[in-house]
């Protein structure tokens, strides 16, 4: 959705703040929503699914809300929806020697044997899709129209766009594209470019 | 953009905001509600809590990253195999997993320098560098690297010569990324132990270079 997090390229937020030996967390609470989060996705679902409940917390909240307070709206969001899958009460709940083992081992959104389509090899041009989905994507608005090149298949991936709204991982490749400045902002900036990550089906061929 | 006019500091509610007592305690008890229901169905118990801000407090961090680095910057086979497939090099020396699944590590060359950013949410490395700075997590950072990044370098004290192009690498998949820093020259030659000490989280992000010596 084109959402207020969708920030690439803006110019109204001013200038980088930085906090000298800033904390970890800022506060208690601050932990204990990053704690409650992360032993949740289990009964959650997708971590796209908790973004996405991030960018539909509204914008005026978004823009001025700190970053834990997106993580506890979203998370009130998500427990609202998903009732925490009916979890059933006799379960065995996730003890600390769970948590060391969940931590170093992570998830794996790579899909290897999939079988699909490779349409653009290294050094194609492409172009991003103008496309402007109600629900989630991860094809920044400022990169949509432009044209770019290929610079590596990452090999297939989840997609977002449907894992957010549980209609199946349809893996695909996955690739990491060059756009130049001057594609992005204008002529004037020649020499820097953007390198991003890009899922086959907001791709097609450039002219 | 490359005008050369100040941006001023703006009044801005997201970058501004300071909590008062009542709204810190209604957060208190937002989070509460949360976690006795997460006990009460059984998902989690309290000790599981606590460890997982442990670990993120204690055991993730920077330091990680600086050790893969100052390892890269003393072994050219191991510097080839971080680059080639940066999720099991930096396995070999004990750090992956969440947020970390897949990484790909991009190297600083004289010619090309890399700056990491998440323009869509907060996407980081953990498992290498730790939780994010606010800085990398708000709007400012998040908006105007990829519009301007040499502006927003030299907001960091990085000031990069002219002819190397700036590479801004936008996480919006799954695929984490740190930034290999050019080792100082004034380094070389220092045991591994030593060069941990000059690599510093910004390096790795891309927004700093490491220290001299």
């Amino acid at each position: 959705m084109n959402g207020a997090h969708d920030l690439g390229g803006m110019q109204c937020y001013g200038s980088i703040r930085i906090e000298k030996d800033e904390p970890i967390f800022h506060d208690e609470w601050e932990k204990r929503v990053f704690a409650a989060t992360m032993v949740s996705f289990g009964a959650l679902g997708s971590i796209d699914a908790f973004r996405h409940a991030i960018e539909r917390m509204g914008a005026e909240k978004y823009l001025s809300t700190t970053y834990y307070e997106h993580w506890l709206a979203a998370l009130e969001m998500r427990i609202e929806e998903t009732k925490l899958h009916s979890k059933a009460k006799s379960d065995v709940p996730l003890t600390p020697e769970d948590v060391d083992a969940i931590v170093p081992t992570g998830g794996n959104y790579f899909r290897e044997g999939v079988d699909s389509e490779i349409r653009f090899a290294t050094g194609d041009r492409v172009r991003a899709k103008n496309i402007n989905p109600a629900g989630h994507t991860r094809l920044p608005r400022y990169i949509r129209g432009r044209e770019g090149e290929i610079v590596t298949n990452r090999g297939n991936f989840v997609f977002p766009d449907t894992v957010a709204h549980d209609l199946g991982e349809s893996a695909q490749p996955l690739y990491s594209v060059r756009f130049e400045s001057a594609e992005l902002w204008g002529s004037e900036e020649g020499r820097d470019a953007v390198y991003i990550d890009l899922w086959d089906s907001y791709l097609e061929k450039a002219e | 953009m490359s005008s050369n006019h100040k941006h001023s500091e703006p009044a801005n509610p997201y970058l501004e905001k300071r909590r008062n007592g009542e709204e810190t305690s209604e957060l208190e008890k937002r989070v509460s509600d949360i976690e006795a229901l997460l006990i009460s169905k059984g998902i989690v118990s309290k000790e599981s809590l606590d460890r997982m801000i442990e670990i993120y407090e204690k055991d993730l961090g920077p330091m990680n990253g600086a050790r893969v680095v100052a390892k890269a910057w003393t072994d050219d086979e191991y510097k080839s195999r971080l680059l080639q497939d940066g999720t099991s090099a930096i396995a070999e020396l004990g750090f992956s997993g969440l947020q970390g699944e897949h990484m790909v590590v991009i190297e600083n060359t004289q010619e090309v320098h890399n700056v990491v950013v998440c323009t869509l949410c907060s996407c980081y490395p953990w498992p290498v560098l730790g939780l994010p700075p606010s800085w990398y997590k708000d709007a400012p950072y998040r908006s105007r690297i990829v519009l301007e990044p040499r502006e927003v370098l030299e907001e960091f004290g990085t000031f990069l010569p002219e002819h190397q192009e700036i590479r801004v690498w936008d996480s919006s998949a799954e695929i984490r990324y740190m930034v290999l820093p050019r080792q100082p020259e004034q380094s070389k030659g220092a045991s591994e132990d030593k060069l941990v000490g000059l690599v510093t989280r910004d390096s790795m992000i891309g927004v700093g270079l490491p220290k001299p010596s």
